[in-house]
């Protein structure tokens, strides 16, 4: 058995490529509790981030700093009655969550975690990325039809106008991206998102730096882009709250909405990891190449253990800072385990940095190595998280007409110039 | 099922008149038209606004509004109570302005009864009747950038909205419905440091319109969600009576404290901002310098508050004489007009309220035609309608 469950730990190839079931399944189990997980806490994250821009305080009474929140909003979601309505296509109505979900969750078993921490290394998977999220609004377009009311029909139609706007310049964008990998001697690219990462680091720049501004402004392209897509603010006409009152999910209440916030946080995260891979280098640490030496290694890969120091750090004084009063003694001991539990975390994470500094197949190197892969990506997209709630404290939201002119005239020319510059530029240059 | 066959059939009826179908036997849902219900309850239409939408697509093609859901009988409550016992009641028709709703009617009753109230008191008066303009001013931002999809500025005009409800408070007792004025003047004596917490507030507050500014004025989405939006020409404007903010932005220069000066406001320097093109823009442009000019009048009213008495010379039982007045001054959203008719006994025998709001709703319809469904809210946010008020 340990034999079985080390064999993938040396394999340099994705457990799909390998052939390796075992892993693909524990991959997939892994990315799916993790992905949850991290929306559960981009949920906690959003509602107090948003009401520190809005000088509230948001969630706090719910665990210490309402870090139970989510979990106490998941189970009201899920002990609450299950509504269909009489009129709506009940089958339709009952599967318009699932698509949703299923759309935004398959996009994960593409998205490169590490040169091996992946479900699969598809050589099309960028396509299949971009196939498999434009599914998403198939979700969206069939609730507000199955709902069989005014508001969420207006809201599917919305969504389904909105998709069309953007999914082109987006397309456009990542194809300039894609050309940027063939910028090497052999003059091959690749529209595998291991290849991509991979590219870059040959070529030793990020592609948003390269042939600058072009990477810069595709990669820009790509972000508004995904923001429509993931139908958030300011492009959140799908569900815009003060005139269609929820958009297309009116008529959904408990678990089959849930399902839908699931979906779009996933989305959210998926787009965020898809923009990471493409244009800021994946997995891979600041100046791989540049500071190579063993010592630059360990003190990169000091920091995951650094970060959840600091949060237990954080945790630790916000234990002490709490009012001493006996009502806040539960809130407090919990603060302080989860503070202590983040101190584990970070302990952990320095011993195997200290174990596996040596650059070798031990297993201790291969899960540093592994750590510090996933802790570079999600530190990436963490970024773009904190963007999201950035822009729906900050802006009003687009009139959908306004936000099919942007897709068509302005993103679909500007991308489709960033495109064909890229590629004079590169015929020029090599 | 078409839609003729649910909810209130009055309504529908004139709908019909007013949205142009040609054929009302017709379903109404055909393949092309859309009939659409915005609230009662919706989130964007201020309380229990209904209006009913006829959309082709996403494109407005006519509205029909439906009011009196939040009618309370106003104005035939005040035939049934003394003059003095209906002034509470006007505070709860324009509850985000109840000062200048009390303002409105003492002043109407005292000019009817040919009484003024000193000079101490009309200071008092103007400071809190401006202080509630802001305030009202600060509703409107909040709940308009709200429905254009803004979420933040909503708690900014929040937090600095509390601080003058912090004085009326202090001043009166109560926070939003204030009943700050008795016929004849005020009955409360300003309290000690009730200048100090205006200047105060003044000098907080300065720096808080600068902060919205931030927010919106040059932000591009705010630009594009309301620059041509909603527009309404000064004569249209004036055709339909719509007074207030709105009818300045169309570049009207009408404003009561300026055309019938009533309080003492001729005694004090402010400007009147206008608008030129009568879009949603110009509205938010004019009630920003709305704000700034408000704080020049208070900044120079609570500088020279004179001493004296604070109550005039009016009988312990109001009884006017005989005759019929009308009397308006401009409420933060408009004319807010009294019109009294009084028989000589201690009750009105008829009264009847100009309310700004019920006017200016008036004017939605011709904003909002071949508009989108995202701009009649944005375009319902920007006349700055109370539904309190609307239905009375």
């Amino acid at each position: 058995m340990p034999n079985f469950v080390m064999s993938y730990l040396g394999s340099t190839v994705t457990p799909g490529q390998a052939g390796n079931q075992f892993w693909a399944l524990m991959y997939v189990l892994i990315i799916f509790a993790g992905v949850s997980v991290a929306v559960m806490a981009m949920n906690w994250l959003e509602r107090k981030a948003l009401a520190h821009f809005q000088i509230r305080l948001g969630p706090m009474r719910v665990g210490p700093h309402g870090l139970l929140q989510p979990f106490a909003d998941a189970l009201k979601l899920m002990l609450k009655e299950d509504i269909i309505p009489t009129e709506a296509d009940q089958f339709v109505f009952w599967v318009a969550p699932l698509i949703g979900l299923l759309a935004s969750f398959t996009v994960y078993t593409v998205i490169p975690f590490g040169p091996s921490q992946a479900v699969s290394d598809m050589n099309i998977g960028i396509l299949f990325m971009l196939g498999v999220s434009s599914l998403a609004v198939l979700g969206i377009v069939v609730a507000g039809w199955a709902s069989n009311s005014h508001y969420p029909l207006i809201g599917a139609l919305r969504s389904s106008a909105q998709m069309v706007s953007y999914e082109v310049a987006m397309g456009l964008a990542v194809v300039s991206a894609v050309l940027m990998t063939s910028m090497n001697a052999s003059g091959t690219g690749t529209l595998s998102m291991i290849g991509i990462v991979q590219a870059q680091q040959q070529q030793g720049i990020w592609f948003i730096f390269k042939f600058f501004p072009l990477g810069f402004i595709a990669f820009a392209i790509f972000a508004i882009a995904m923001v429509a897509e993931t139908n958030r603010a300011p492009f959140d006409m799908a569900e815009a709250e003060s005139e269609l009152t929820a958009g297309y999910h009116t008529e959904y209440s408990g678990l089959r909405w849930s399902l839908f916030m699931l979906a779009e946080y996933a989305a959210m995260i998926a787009v965020s990891s898809i923009a990471v891979t493409l244009w800021l280098g994946g997995w891979m640490r600041p100046f791989p190449n540049l500071l190579q030496a063993p010592a630059w290694e360990f003190i990169f890969s000091l920091f995951p253990g650094l970060t959840f120091a600091g949060l237990a750090a954080i945790a630790f004084i916000g234990t002490a800072r709490m009012p001493a009063q006996s009502f806040f003694r539960v809130q407090r001991i919990g603060l302080a385990v989860f503070a202590a539990l983040l101190g584990f975390i970070a302990l952990l994470l320095l011993v195997i940095a200290v174990a596996g500094r040596t650059a070798d197949t031990s297993v201790a190197a291969r899960f540093r190595e592994g750590i510090d892969y996933v802790y570079w990506f999600v530190l990436k997209v963490a970024v773009f998280m904190y963007l999201f709630i950035w822009y729906r404290a900050t802006w009003p939201r687009y009139r959908f007409d306004q936000l099919m002119r942007i897709g068509w005239k302005v993103m679909l020319p500007i991308a489709l110039g960033v495109l064909m510059l890229t590629a004079i530029v590169g015929v020029i240059v090599s | 099922m078409s839609i003729s066959e649910k909810g209130n059939p009055n309504a529908l009826a004139n709908a019909v008149s007013n949205l142009d179908l040609d054929t009302p036997e017709k379903p109404y849902l055909d393949s092309n038209e859309l009939i659409i219900n915005m609230g009662p309850q919706h989130p964007a239409t201020h309380g229990v606004l209904r209006v009913i939408l006829k959309l082709d697509g996403e494109k407005v093609l006519g509205t029909e509004c439906v009011i009196g859901y939040l009618h309370r009988g106003v104005e035939k409550i005040a035939e049934n109570r003394t003059y003095t016992m209906f002034n509470p009641y006007v505070d709860r028709m324009d509850y985000c302005a109840a000062v200048s709703n009390g303002l409105g009617y003492c002043e109407a009753v005292e000019k009817l009864m040919n009484v003024e109230a000193p000079a101490r008191a009309q200071y008092i008066r103007v400071i809190l009747t401006e202080l509630n303009r802001i305030a009202s001013h600060q509703l409107w931002l909040g709940t308009h950038a709200l429905d254009i999809g803004a979420m933040t500025p909503l708690f900014y005009t929040f937090r600095d909205r509390e601080e003058i409800l912090k004085i009326f408070e202090r001043y009166c007792g109560a926070r939003l419905t204030t009943h700050a004025f008795r016929i004849g003047g005020c009955q409360y004596e300003t309290y000690a440091g009730f200048e100090k917490d205006v200047t105060n507030f003044l000098s907080f507050f300065a720096p808080k319109i600068d902060e919205y500014e931030a927010l919106l004025t040059t932000n591009r989405i705010w630009l594009e969600r309301t620059k041509n939006v909603g527009v309404i020409s000064a004569a249209d404007a004036i055709a339909l009576g719509v007074t207030g903010p709105v009818l300045r932005a169309s570049g009207v220069k009408w404003d009561l404290r300026k055309a019938q000066p009533y309080a003492n406001y001729s005694k004090f320097d402010f400007e009147i901002p206008i608008g030129e093109n009568g879009d949603t823009y110009d509205r938010y442009l004019v009630r920003m310098e709305e704000m700034r000019q408000s704080m020049r009048i208070i900044e120079q009213a609570v500088g020279g508050i004179p001493e004296g008495p604070i109550m005039g010379k009016v009988p312990k039982v109001i009884k006017p004489p005989v005759g019929e007045i009308y009397h308006s001054i401009e409420a933060p959203k408009g004319e807010l007009g009294y019109f009294i008719v009084s028989d000589g006994s201690t009750q009105p025998y008829r009264l009847r309220v100009r309310p700004p709001s019920f006017v200016n709703l008036q004017a939605l319809d011709i904003m909002v035609r071949g508009l989108l469904i995202a701009d009649v809210v944005a375009v319902i946010g920007t006349i700055d309608i109370v539904l309190g008020e609307v239905d009375r």
